[in-house]
């Protein structure tokens, strides 16, 4: 059958089997190989896509379902040679040991902070719960999405410091 | 792994469900949301000769109200569910339950009417659906029946729903301004549920004037605990009651026995968890 879907900005309209997985599609047919197939089982959530504007496991989809929609993976989140500011966030608090779960976590997070801009560790941790590292690198997984909750604020820092200009005189 | 080869049928409407079921006979799976499905279906637990996804059949999707219902679009994401203001007033126990299915990512794929029809007797909304007392609407190549949750779960993974039928909604009657509380105890994040309980209570003036109690995997399909709320109507809610009557909670149940605990220890549970989440719907 015939599936179009917009991927990361661009689209493809390609044959595919019924049974093709969208993880698969994104991999084998259009090169997304930054989407990663960790468990098989869609229990370690590696494979995390936004399929228009909400973060699902990719394994556990058909490119058949995807057909008509809009896909973002973790290849399409920089600009212009820029990392997403979630991207930053892992790469500046060490977020990461082997990896392999990095593009999943930062997709689930990007979610998460699109639900709750400022999420307390115990949101973070349970926004992440359907995203598993096997070298437990939780703690600066978790430190590194409240890092990027903030960077996400400029509108309320530029607040916060009209605050204290208007304060000062 | 990859499931084995089928032909797919993108329906939309629900006539044109129905027919493509009635066309493929015995060998088809509905498709809803797909986060039980494609798992089985990769792992070759199953391989149907046609997959009817039902995703783009505008009819299924969304939530409405009756004067006595909920009606609740079988297509319905349970993250949408969960957020949704009419359930949320009217059936906050669905509202509870749906929050701790799986992880958020399964919560935006995965469907209300897909987890009833699946009948996973693990799952969490088979017992809050059946103490509410929700009715199925099901439509079949003869037209439309309502069938009770009483009625329609029979077994492990096992509805009343025939092959060439299709859950439609789900009417759950309004109990608008009850306290409730779904307490689930697993090991792991995103784990099915070892034993759930759901509750939901009227209380008026500090008394108990109606109750409505739901277990999660205490038997081959979701039961009420009619022994619990029968100790709780027409009593204070008060700490001593919420204890007494959490002690009911096994009565009547068949928990079968696997590698999480066996059946004793899933009856301990059952009552733990149900004195717990009587004391957090009226704590709450």
């Amino acid at each position: 059958m015939r599936v179009t879907m917009v991927v990361d900005g661009v689209s493809y309209t390609d044959e595919v089997e019924p049974r093709t997985l969208l993880v698969q599609h994104l991999r084998e047919k259009l090169g997304k190989t930054g989407t990663v197939v960790g468990c098989d089982t869609g229990n370690c959530g590696a494979c995390t896509v936004h399929v228009d504007g909400h973060s699902v496991k990719s394994c556990s989809m058909l490119a058949a379902q995807a057909d008509g929609c809009e896909i973002t993976t973790i290849e399409g989140l920089a600009r212009d040679g820029k990392l997403h500011p979630v991207q930053q966030a892992f790469h500046d608090n060490h977020a990461l040991q082997c990896g392999f779960c990095t593009p999943g976590m930062i997709m689930q997070a990007i979610d998460l902070l699109a639900d709750d801009p400022d999420p307390d560790e115990r949101t973070v941790r349970h926004g992440l719960e359907g995203n598993l590292c096997r070298c437990t690198g939780y703690q600066n997984i978790v430190r590194a999405v409240q890092d990027a909750a903030h960077r996400l604020k400029p509108a309320a820092e530029a607040d916060r410091e009209r605050e204290t200009v208007a304060g000062g005189e | 792994m990859i499931p084995s080869a089928f032909d797919y049928a993108r329906p939309s409407t629900v006539e044109e469900a129905v027919q493509a079921l009635v066309d493929a006979g015995e060998d088809a799976k509905v498709l809803a949301g797909g986060q039980s499905l494609l798992p089985v279906l990769r792992m070759r637990l199953a391989a149907p000769t046609v997959v009817v996804d039902i995703g783009r059949v505008p009819e299924l999707r969304g939530i409405t109200e009756d004067a006595d219902n909920v009606v609740i679009g079988a297509m319905t994401t349970h993250y949408d569910v969960a957020r949704d203001h009419l359930v949320q007033d009217h059936a906050s126990l669905i509202a509870r339950a749906t929050e701790t299915v799986a992880d958020p990512q399964i919560r935006h794929r995965g469907t209300f009417g897909g987890s009833l029809a699946h009948a996973d007797p693990a799952g969490d909304l088979l017992a809050p659906a059946l103490a509410l007392g929700a009715v199925m609407v099901v439509a079949g190549p003869n037209g439309r029946r309502e069938v009770p949750a009483s009625e329609f779960f029979v077994d492990y993974f096992t509805t009343t729903l025939a092959a060439d039928e299709l859950l439609v909604a789900v009417k759950v009657p309004k109990h608008t301004g009850w306290l409730s509380h779904y307490e689930k105890f697993n090991r792991v994040a995103q784990a099915w549920s070892i034993v759930a309980v759901g509750v939901s209570l009227r209380v008026s003036g500090g008394q108990i004037a109606d109750a409505r109690v739901g277990l999660t995997n205490m038997a081959s399909v979701p039961v009420r605990a009619v022994g619990v709320e029968q100790a709780l109507i027409g009593q204070p809610a008060g700490a001593d009651v919420l204890r007494a009557a959490a002690e009911h909670a096994a009565e009547g149940t068949s928990p079968g026995s696997d590698g999480n605990g066996d059946a004793a220890y899933r009856s301990q549970l059952a009552k733990v968890l149900t004195g717990r989440a009587l004391s957090m719907a009226v704590g709450g």
